[in-house]
C-alpha cells in the first residue's frame, strides 16, 4: 500500500517496520529503542526496555518493571483503561484487549478519524483479565496469529477436563505443562480453581515472580507452591506424583524435566489444534488452551468494529486479508519487524 | 464414536508402543460390542469404503467454505483429513447426547455408493464435534495413521484377556483371525471369558510363523553381549561345548520377507510374518501356487535364476497392485524351507526332518519356474559350517539352524531354531549433528548422524553424513553422549544440534549400497553404534573411499 507521509488518511503509518503516530509522534509497541512509545502488553515482543517515555496500563508498567527492572524505561507514565490523553494532535485512550493481565488495545484519535491497534487479543472470558471491549473505528490492526479457519478453539473448560481426566487416569504421573510465564501460567493456575481441582498445583521456579506479581496486583489465585530448588531427593520427586507442574517450555524439553516422576508432557496453545504438529512438538497431551483469537473471534470482532480498512499484523494474513475483501471490507498485510509465529499462542 | 474418536487422539500422542497398548486395552476393556469390533476392524484394515474418495470430501467441503479459505487452510494443515475435520462448520445440533453411536456410523457407512455417499457424509459430519469428525474421514478414507498395526491391536486383546484370566496367547488369536469376521463378537466373547474359542476353519487361514532366536543370545551372557564380546573363533568354542551338530540342519538365510503360502481346497493365500494377506500384490506368485498344502518360505525376486537385490522386493511389496511391467522386470518367486500343510494333513506336528523329506518331494510337483527348495547345507562341525558361513559367497544374510526333531510351533521357541548372522560390517564415523529422542528420551540428545571424511571438489577434507543410528549403546553412555553433544554445540536448528566434529563412533551395519540421492553416494542398512572411541582423534575415522569399497563386499542380494 502506499501511504503518503504529508497527508496520511489514518492516524497511524508504518515507519520503519513499526506503528507510528505522525500527530503524537509516538511509536506503538516498536521492537527498537524510541523516545516516545505505548505499549499493549507485557510480551517481549511488544514491550522492549530502554524506550525515553512509555504509557501502558499500571499493570503492564509493573510486569515490565519485574522483568526488565526499574529502570527498564526513561520515563513511564500509567494511563487506566477508558482515560483520554492528549499527545500532540492526537488522542489516546485504551481499552481492554483480553490477553493477559494490563494488556490494552490502543484507540489512536486525529481529526475525527480513529484507528484502533488490537494489540494480543482473545474474546473469550479469562479470570486473570478484563475482557475485550470492540470500539467502532474506521481503521482496525488487528493480530492474526490464529486466522485460518482451522482454528476454533474449544470452551477452556473442556480442555481442562480433559486434563483433570488424564491426571485421574495416571494419578501415580505428573502432569507438566509447558506454559509462557506471564499470562499462560496465571490463567491456567486460575482455570484449574474455576474448575475445583484440589490437587497440588507447582510452579517452576522461573514462573513465580510473574505469577506472585498478579497476585499483588489483585488477581485471584488458588493455593500453588514453587517447586523445590537444588538436588531432589526420592520424597520431593515422589510428592509430584499426581501433581501439576507449570514450567516454561525450555525447562520441560531440558534436563529439569528428568526430575519429574513419569511426566505427562501437555502443551497448553492455539496450535495444539493441529494434531501432526502437536505431536511434533513433543506434547502427550495436548490442550487447545489460547491467549489469541481463533478465526470465529476475529472475523466477528472486525464486523463489530465497522472498520472501513484492517491492516493485518504476525499471523496468517492472506486467509483473513481474502475474507475481509469477501465482506467488502478493505484490507492489507502489515509487515512488522520482530513478530512470527513463533510466538506462543 | 466419541469413546472411538478420544482413543485415536491418546494414540496419535502416546508415546511408545506400551503406552498404546495400555490405552487399547482399556478402551476393549470399556466399550461394548458391537463397538469395540469395529474399532478392531477399522485398526486391522478390515474396513474397505471405496465408494467414498478423498477428491468426494474436498468437493462437500468446498461446498461449504470458501474454496480459497479451504485451499489457505490445507496448505497450512498439510493434511486433508484434518483440514476437513477443523473447517467443517460447526452447527449448533453437535449436543453431546446427539452425537451418533460408532455402530451406528459404521452401518451408514456400509450402506454408500457413489450417488448416495455425499449426503451421507455430510449429514454426519454435521452432527459431530472436531475430534469426531477427524475419525470419521479417517474410518471413511481408510488409513488411521496412529501408529497401530494390526498386530499390536491384537497383541493389546491377548493382554486385556489375560488380565481377565484367559488363556489368549497372540499367536492363537492370529490363526483365528482369517475365520472371524467384524465386529468380531464371538473373539470378544471368549476374550472376556463369556464363552468358549470360537469355532472357525482354519484350513485356510494364517498358521502363525515359527521364528528363530539368535545364535548369540544363547551363547553369551546379557553383559557379553551388552560389552561388545561376541567374536567369531569364541561362538565356535561355545556352540562346541553347548550345541551337538548332529541334532540340527542347516540352511542359508535368504534376504527376502517370510511368507506363508496357502492353496487348500481352491484357496489360494500369500501372508505375511506379520499375518498380512499380501496376495494382491504378488498375483504372479499367487498363480504359481498349484498344490494343495501350505508352504513356509522366502519371497524373492529371481531374474533368469539370479535373485535380485531386497530393494526390488520391497518395491513390489509396496504396490497395492502390481503392473505389467513390474510383474514383468520382478518377477515374484518362493524359495521354500517348510511344510506345513500336505493335501489335508496337518505336518506341523511332525519333526523337522520328517517335514524337510516331504517338503522336497512336495515342491518337486509344483510349478518348478516360481517355486524351489532351499538348500540343506552339508557340515560336520561347527568350524566347518563357521567356514562355509565365512566364505560363502557374501550374498546370504548368514545361516539357519534348525533341530531335526522339533515339530513347528507359532512364536519364537527356545532351543528349536537359531539364526546365525554374518557379522555385521563396521565404519570409524564421526558425530555430526544429534537429536532429541522422543518419548523417554525426550530431553536426551539419542538420535546421532554422523560422517566419514571425503576429499571436496577444492581438494580439502570435509566430513559427509553418512547414515543415522538411536541404539547400541548403554544408558551410562547415552548420558554421557548427552553431555558431551551439550558441551560442543556449534550451532542450534529446533531439536538438532551440530556438534563439533570430534566424537568418534564405531557403528556397524548390515551392509551399504549405492544410494545417489545422498551426499555421500552410500546408504547404510541398520546401522547401530559398536562402539564410542572417545579416544580416537576425529582426523583418523575412515574415507569414503573406505566405505565404498565395502558395496562390493557385501551386494544386497538373496542368493
Amino acid at each position: 500500500m502506499t501511504m503518503s507521509r504529508a497527508q496520511p488518511k489514518y492516524p497511524l503509518i508504518l515507519e520503519r517496520g513499526a506503528l507510528f503516530c505522525p500527530a503524537g509522534g509516538f511509536y506503538i509497541d516498536p521492537l527498537r529503542v524510541v523516545d516516545r512509545a505505548i505499549v499493549t502488553h507485557g510480551h517481549s515482543d511488544h514491550c522492549r526496555p530502554g524506550h525515553g517515555k512509555v504509557l501502558a496500563t499500571a499493570a503492564t508498567l509493573a510486569i515490565a518493571r519485574a522483568r526488565y527492572g526499574e529502570r527498564a524505561f526513561g520515563a513511564a507514565q500509567a494511563l487506566a483503561y477508558g482515560e483520554r490523553l492528549k499527545i500532540g494532535d492526537a488522542t489516546v485512550m485504551l481499552a481492554p484487549a483480553g490477553h493477559v493481565l494490563g494488556s490494552a488495545q490502543v484507540v489512536v484519535e486525529v481529526d475525527g478519524v480513529r484507528a484502533v491497534v488490537s494489540g494480543d487479543y482473545k474474546r473469550t472470558a479469562d479470570p486473570t483479565c478484563q475482557p475485550f471491549e470492540a470500539i467502532r473505528c474506521d481503521l482496525f490492526i488487528t493480530e492474526a496469529t490464529f486466522a485460518i479457519p482451522v482454528f476454533r478453539h474449544p470452551p477452556v473448560e473442556d480442555e481442562i477436563a480433559r486434563l483433570l481426566a488424564s491426571v485421574q487416569a495416571f494419578p501415580e504421573r505428573a502432569h507438566a505443562i509447558s506454559v509462557y510465564p506471564l499470562g499462560k501460567c496465571q490463567r491456567l493456575i486460575a482455570e484449574l480453581g474455576r474448575s475445583g481441582w484440589g490437587g497440588p498445583i507447582v510452579l517452576h521456579s522461573g514462573l513465580v515472580k510473574l505469577t506472585e506479581l498478579y497476585q499483588q496486583l489483585g488477581v485471584t489465585l488458588p493455593e500453588w507452591r514453587a517447586a523445590a530448588a537444588g538436588k531432589w531427593d526420592a520424597a520431593a520427586r515422589d510428592s509430584l506424583r499426581g501433581a501439576i507442574v507449570l514450567a516454561p517450555g525450555s525447562a520441560l524439553s531440558d534436563k529439569w524435566a528428568r526430575r519429574l516422576p513419569d511426566p505427562v508432557m501437555c502443551g497448553a496453545s492455539g496450535w495444539m489444534t493441529v494434531r501432526q504438529r502437536a505431536k511434533q512438538s513433543g506434547v502427550e497431551l495436548p490442550l487447545i488452551i489460547s491467549d489469541h483469537a481463533d478465526w470465529d473471534a476475529i472475523c466477528a470482532t472486525i464486523r463489530e468494529t465497522e472498520a472501513e480498512m484492517v491492516w493485518i499484523t504476525h499471523g496468517a494474513e492472506e486467509a483473513l486479508a481474502h475474507w475481509c475483501q469477501t465482506q467488502g471490507v478493505q484490507a492489507a498485510p502489515l509487515s512488522i519487524a520482530g513478530r512470527s509465529d513463533a510466538e506462543p499462542g | 464414536m466419541k469413546r472411538f474418536a478420544d482413543l485415536l487422539t491418546t494414540l496419535i500422542f502416546a508415546p511408545g508402543r506400551n503406552e498404546k497398548l495400555r490405552r487399547l486395552q482399556r478402551y476393549f476393556a470399556q466399550t461394548p460390542d458391537p463397538d469395540r469390533g469395529w474399532a478392531l476392524a477399522a485398526f486391522a484394515g478390515e474396513i474397505s469404503l471405496p465408494s467414498a474418495t478423498p477428491a468426494m470430501l474436498r468437493a462437500l467441503v468446498e461446498a461449504r467454505v470458501d474454496p480459497v479459505l479451504f485451499r489457505y487452510s490445507y496448505d497450512y494443515v498439510g493434511d486433508l483429513a484434518e483440514t476437513v475435520a477443523l473447517i467443517w462448520p460447526s452447527s449448533s445440533c453437535c449436543e453431546p447426547k446427539d452425537a451418533p453411536r460408532l455402530r451406528d456410523v459404521i452401518d451408514k457407512l456400509l450402506t454408500l455408493s457413489r450417488t448416495n455417499a455425499p449426503p451421507i457424509l455430510a449429514d454426519l459430519l454435521d452432527h459431530m464435534p472436531p475430534d469426531q469428525r477427524l475419525a470419521l474421514v479417517k474410518l471413511t478414507t481408510g488409513g488411521l495413521r496412529v501408529g497401530v498395526s494390526a498386530r499390536i491391536a491384537k497383541t493389546a486383546l491377548s493382554e486385556w484377556a489375560a488380565s481377565r484370566a484367559v488363556n489368549a496367547p497372540l499367536e492363537r488369536i492370529e490363526e483365528l483371525w482369517h475365520g472371524l469376521e467384524p465386529p468380531y463378537e464371538p473373539l470378544f466373547a471368549w476374550l472376556s471369558g463369556a464363552a468358549p474359542e470360537p469355532d472357525v476353519d482354519l484350513a485356510t487361514s494364517f498358521r502363525p510363523m515359527m521364528l528363530a532366536n539368535a545364535i548369540d543370545g544363547a551363547l553369551y551372557g546379557a553383559d557379553e553381549l551388552r560389552a561388545d564380546q561376541i567374536a567369531a573363533p569364541e561362538t565356535i568354542v561355545r556352540l562346541q561345548q553347548r550345541l551337538d551338530p548332529a541334532e540340527f540342519a542347516a540352511e542359508w538365510k535368504w534376504d527376502g520377507v517370510r511368507v506363508q503360502a496357502i492353496s487348500v481346497n481352491g484357496v489360494r493365500r500369500l501372508f505375511s510374518r506379520s499375518g498380512d494377506d499380501i496376495a494382491a500384490a504378488f498375483p504372479d506368485l499367487v498363480d504359481a501356487l498349484e498344490f494343495e498344502g501350505v508352504l513356509d518360505g522366502e519371497l524373492l525376486v529371481v531374474r533368469d535364476g539370479v535373485v535380485a537385490p531386497f530393494a526390488e522386493v520391497q518395491k513390489r511389496l509396496g504396490r497395492k497392485k502390481a503392473g505389467p511391467k513390474l510383474l514383468r522386470e520382478s518377477p515374484a518367486f518362493l524359495r521354500a524351507y517348510d511344510l506345513l500343510r500336505a493335501g489335508s494333513h496337518d505336518m506341523r506336528g511332525e519333526p523337522f526332518r520328517v517335514r524337510r523329506e516331504a517338503l522336497e518331494m512336495f515342491v518337486q510337483g509344483a510349478d518348478g519356474g516360481r517355486i524351489d527348495v532351499s538348500p540343506l547345507i552339508a557340515f560336520d562341525s561347527w568350524a566347518e559350517l563357521a567356514t562355509l558361513r565365512a566364505d560363502a559367497t557374501t550374498d546370504k544374510e548368514g545361516v539357519m539352524l534348525k533341530r531335526w526333531d522339533g515339530v513347528y510351533v507359532g512364536g519364537r521357541p527356545m532351543g528349536q531354531w537359531w539364526k546365525w548372522k554374518r557379522d555385521p560390517l563396521t565404519a570409524d564415523c564421526v558425530l555430526l549433528y544429534a537429536q532429541r529422542g522422543h518419548g523417554g528420551r525426550s530431553s536426551y540428545f539419542s538420535d546421532y548422524t554422523f560422517g566419514v571424511w571425503r576429499r571436496a571438489a577444492d581438494g580439502t577434507r570435509e566430513l559427509a553424513p553418512v547414515g543415522k543410528a538411536y541404539s547400541g549403546f548403554t544408558d551410562q553412555e547415552l548420558t554421557r553422549l548427552d553431555q558431551w553433544v551439550r558441551a560442543n554445540t556449534v550451532e542450534r536448528y529446533g531439536p538438532v544440534r551440530a556438534v563439533k566434529p570430534a566424537l568418534v563412533v564405531e557403528v556397524a551395519f548390515d551392509s551399504i549400497q549405492p544410494s545417489p540421492r545422498r551426499k555421500a553416494g552410500v546408504a547404510m542398512r541398520f546401522p547401530r553404534f559398536k562402539r564410542i572411541r572417545w579416544d580416537k582423534p576425529a582426523q583418523e575415522a575412515d574415507q569414503i573411499e573406505q566405505l565404498k569399497a565395502l558395496i562390493g563386499a557385501r551386494p544386497e542380494q538373496g542368493a
